[in-house]
């Protein structure tokens, strides 16, 4: 069953977990934090006040207001953090410098990620940011939330943190942004006991997994995004908190070639949803777009006036295999030639829809320039099903670590392992044929590397018997 | 059982390996969903932005979901979050999601009541002024700019991150909120070479740089370092072993060999190179992740180093917002930034929008010679000029 949890969940009711009251919660004015100034000067961070964007600073001053004002027993860590951190990051604009030092192994007992320590250099100016460990919160697939659950975390990393976090981190994890080295452990034993919720992964593990919208409220998902994100994440608990890896791994799901969690940039094995069968065509709906009834794009250009819709122009002399035309006022399209590119199904979503044999490529090798330059994902799979319970999934991924983890050297992601044995040597160990797909072109220099099975008669030669041919 | 209130809680330091629970993994997403998008899930057929900021979505029995996107400063406090939560009970029956670029979503089932939300949200204002939800964020305009750590959380920075995403979001507020650009801009920021998150395949991606080879600490290299670890780390081998007056063990850098990708400081705290004259900010272009079109493609460095003034980074704002301007004056519809800037020809780039080219812009690291130009095909702009100028061609 597709949305069957693979552990029964705890239904989590905020007023049974809370810790705060509704007096607590709203323990200061408008006018109180109008007038409200913090310990520090901090004129520069307070110029981040104007503006029309969401200014953090003012956010962080409510948090810091709203700490001054609850009991000293109803925080475990210093009440003026809030008001410390503002103090050093003033510090940081000034000094031009970032004031937290480097490293500090710090973790709960049995993980070796989840939780990345920081200390401030500046422990006696700022002693409540002396520790400011980072908890990673695995976060629920496609970030959807209900305010019970999030109630409960926030009165949770307010009693036992700073009450500042990220939503959320790049990879994808809720960032709960400094603590006291004591309450890490006391912190995950209450997200896994009282909140049925695990931690994230950081260092060299199989980093938190991560997916976009997916079925949940998008059209054009070609596989269940949420589904193979939960499902992979479950089956690689041990990959994810405990290190055995090279250096991070990153898994990351698109449900289809537009690629709303940038997987193709920044994930080791990128997994887009596509298909195999033809582009549905709803006729009708395609001269409702041309003439004039529906909107082009979604409505996406709504802005500005660029005209009458004219689907010669921006749909079929910009498909980039050139696979449409129109015949009596029909659209027509050469499926086996088209690249799946998306931009004729985005600019008409009611006429155009992706088809119903559906499943993912896998690209692998993406990462950013640390340490061998940026890379981008190599088409490696073509078309994959990715149905329940995933077992061939599995499997190419298993592949994929024994060699990594057998060749890779220390910090040395799966791109760059791949670039340094070669594509070749990559599909071989995956067991698949070469294909032209993998490459934008073929090479251009003639050096191959020959293997000595690939030559007739081997490598083995007789000295004497070329000599009896050649004199010295 | 409710969350506890003793100092450590329900942990016993005398016993941690007692009750443990491990492995649990994330909830489960299901719960998290609206009813609506419980009973539609994977049977929506098309969607719609009816205006900046505003979705709706139509499943395949009929049924709506109308989305209402905010703009997030990823930073937030559980105050905050706490506001959002009221917005979501009072609107959502209490469901909400985040978007992979930091924005809010709240969803409701009508149009009346997106106009209840949206007037809701446009009300609430932090007290110094600025939005608390702004609405915006979707089509052919800017979405909120994804960005990284820097002076709040990390040890390597080259620059601050909330601070210059707040900068630069309040002199582009109006393509947040508006739909009128040629395609999706996406801004993202990192603060140093790292790079956590896609800043190299964005529209603009701004980035911090250090620009100083890192100091040798000499007094602790020894100490706190795996010598052979910190030399392998460097990708063109400018760390070589030597040894201090002391006959401590330390090692030397090659200083020109230097790219100040912070690697080495990543292995040995000994060898910081955070300066605050040195440190800049680089400017990239013309990337994008989607394979829309054409292929997804790397951002281009198209400005080599602007100060880090802060709090406020003026020459950041003025330059992505002169880059933002020419591309929505020039470029065709459905066109993104590094699209246009193909077509023109990337010296027609640099003159429309007003860059200096500099040595600094041509490659010289690995596979440098991919990107140079082997043809004569090229356009004539002053930059061209002043080579000819240079040997007396004219």
């Amino acid at each position: 069953m597709a949305f069957e949890p693979q552990e029964p969940q705890k239904e989590l009711k905020y007023d049974e977990l809370r810790i705060y009251s509704d007096a607590e919660l709203k323990n200061y004015t408008e006018k109180e934090l109008k007038n409200f100034k913090i310990k520090h000067d901090i004129p520069m961070c307070e110029d981040l006040e104007s503006g029309p964007w969401p200014s953090f600073v003012a956010d962080a001053k409510r948090e810091a207001l709203h700490r001054r004002k609850l009991a000293a027993d109803r925080m475990m860590i210093e009440r003026d953090v809030v008001e410390d951190m503002l103090g050093q990051l003033e510090l940081s604009f000034k000094d031009g410098e970032t004031h937290w030092k480097h490293g500090g192994i710090v973790g709960v007992f049995g993980y070796g990620g989840g939780v990345i320590g920081r200390y401030s250099d500046l422990q006696v100016k700022f002693p409540s940011i002396a520790h400011f460990h980072t908890v990673r919160v695995n976060q629920p697939a496609s970030k959807f939330y209900n305010t019970d659950y999030l109630r409960s975390l926030c009165d949770l990393w307010e009693y036992r943190g700073s009450g500042m976090m990220n939503l959320h981190g790049s990879t994808g994890d809720i960032i709960f942004l400094g603590t006291f080295t004591e309450q890490l452990e006391p912190i995950f034993y209450e997200l896994t006991h009282v909140m049925q919720q695990d931690l994230g992964g950081s260092g060299s593990n199989l980093r938190t997994p991560s997916c976009c919208i997916g079925k949940a409220r998008c059209e054009w998902a070609c596989y269940d995004t949420q589904e193979l994100c939960y499902d992979l994440t479950h089956h690689y608990q041990d990959e994810l908190h405990r290190p055995a890896f090279p250096y991070k791994f990153k898994f990351k799901f698109d449900g289809c070639p537009n690629g709303c969690v940038a997987s193709i940039a920044r994930s080791d094995l990128s997994f887009i949803g596509t298909w195999k069968d033809n582009i549905r065509i709803d006729q009708k709906a395609v001269s409702a777009y041309m003439g004039g009834e529906i909107i082009p794009n979604a409505g996406a250009h709504r802005g500005r006036d660029w005209g009458a819709f004219d689907i010669r122009k921006e749909v079929i002399d910009l498909c980039p295999t050139g696979c449409m035309w129109l015949e009596g006022g029909k659209l027509m399209i050469d499926d086996k030639e088209c690249t799946r590119c998306m931009h004729c199904i985005n600019v008409m979503p009611q006429a155009l829809r992706p088809g119903v044999d559906t499943g993912v490529s896998i690209l692998c090798g993406a990462k950013a320039p640390i340490l061998e330059g940026a890379q981008m994902a190599v088409l490696t799979i073509p078309f994959m099903k990715a149905e329940p319970p995933y077992d061939n999934i599995k499997a190419f991924i298993e592949k994929v670590w024994d060699w990594w983890m057998e060749e890779g050297k220390n910090r040395e992601r799966l791109g760059e392992l791949i670039q340094r044995q070669g594509l070749p040597k990559f599909i071989q160990v995956l067991g698949i044929p070469a294909m032209p797909q993998m490459v934008k072109e073929p090479r251009s220099n003639p050096y191959i590397f020959w293997k000595e099975e690939d030559v007739p008669g081997g490598w083995q030669r007789d000295i004497q018997d070329y000599r009896s041919r050649h004199a010295r | 059982m409710g969350l506890s209130t003793e100092r450590i809680g329900l942990y016993n330091p005398a016993k941690p390996m007692e009750n443990r629970i491990t492995d649990l993994g994330p909830r489960h997403y299901w719960q998290f969903f609206p009813p609506v998008i419980q009973e539609n899930y994977g049977k929506w057929k098309y969607h719609e932005i009816l205006e900046p900021g505003v979705l709706v979505h139509v499943a395949e029995s009929g049924d709506k979901v109308f989305t209402v996107r905010v703009g997030g400063s990823r930073f937030m406090t559980v105050e905050h979050v706490r506001e959002i939560c009221d917005i979501a009970d009072k609107h959502c029956g209490g469901h909400l999601r985040f978007t992979t670029r930091n924005n809010i979503e709240f969803m409701v089932d009508s149009l009346e009541k997106a106009e209840a939300l949206k007037k809701d949200l446009w009300s609430r204002k932090h007290v110094s002024g600025s939005f608390k939800f702004p609405i915006g964020g979707t089509g052919a305009g800017l979405t909120n700019i994804v960005h990284t750590q820097g002076y709040l959380h990390c040890h390597t920075p080259a620059t601050d991150a909330s601070s210059m995403v707040k900068a630069v979001l309040d002199d582009l507020f109006d393509y947040f909120t508006s739909m009128t650009l040629p395609a999706q801009v996406r801004v993202s920021m990192a603060c140093c070479l790292n790079m956590c998150g896609a800043v190299h395949c964005s529209d603009i991606a701004l980035l911090g740089y250090h620009r100083k080879p890192p100091i040798v600490d000499e007094e602790v290299l020894e100490k706190v370092c795996e010598i052979p670890l910190v030399i392998a780390a460097c990708p063109t081998a400018a760390i070589s072993p030597s040894k201090t007056e002391a006959g401590k063990k330390a090692v030397k850098i090659k200083e020109t060999r230097c790219m100040f990708c912070g690697n080495c400081y990543t292995m040995c705290m000994a060898l910081p190179l955070s300066d605050k004259d040195g440190d800049c900010v680089t400017i990239l272009a013309g990337g994008k992740i989607s394979n829309r079109i054409h292929p997804p493609r790397f951002s281009k460095v198209v400005i080599p180093a602007l100060p880090n003034n802060f709090p406020r980074f003026p020459e950041v704002c003025e330059s992505v917002k002169k880059i933002l301007e020419a591309y929505a004056a020039s470029a065709n519809k459905y066109e993104r930034i590094g699209d246009w800037a193909e077509r023109i020809g990337w010296e027609r780039f640099f003159e429309k929008c007003d860059l200096p080219f500099s040595d600094h812009l041509i490659d010289d690291y690995r596979l440098a010679y991919d990107t140079f130009r082997t043809s004569t095909q090229f356009k004539y702009t002053d930059a061209s000029w002043a080579v000819t100028e240079a040997v007396d061609g004219e």
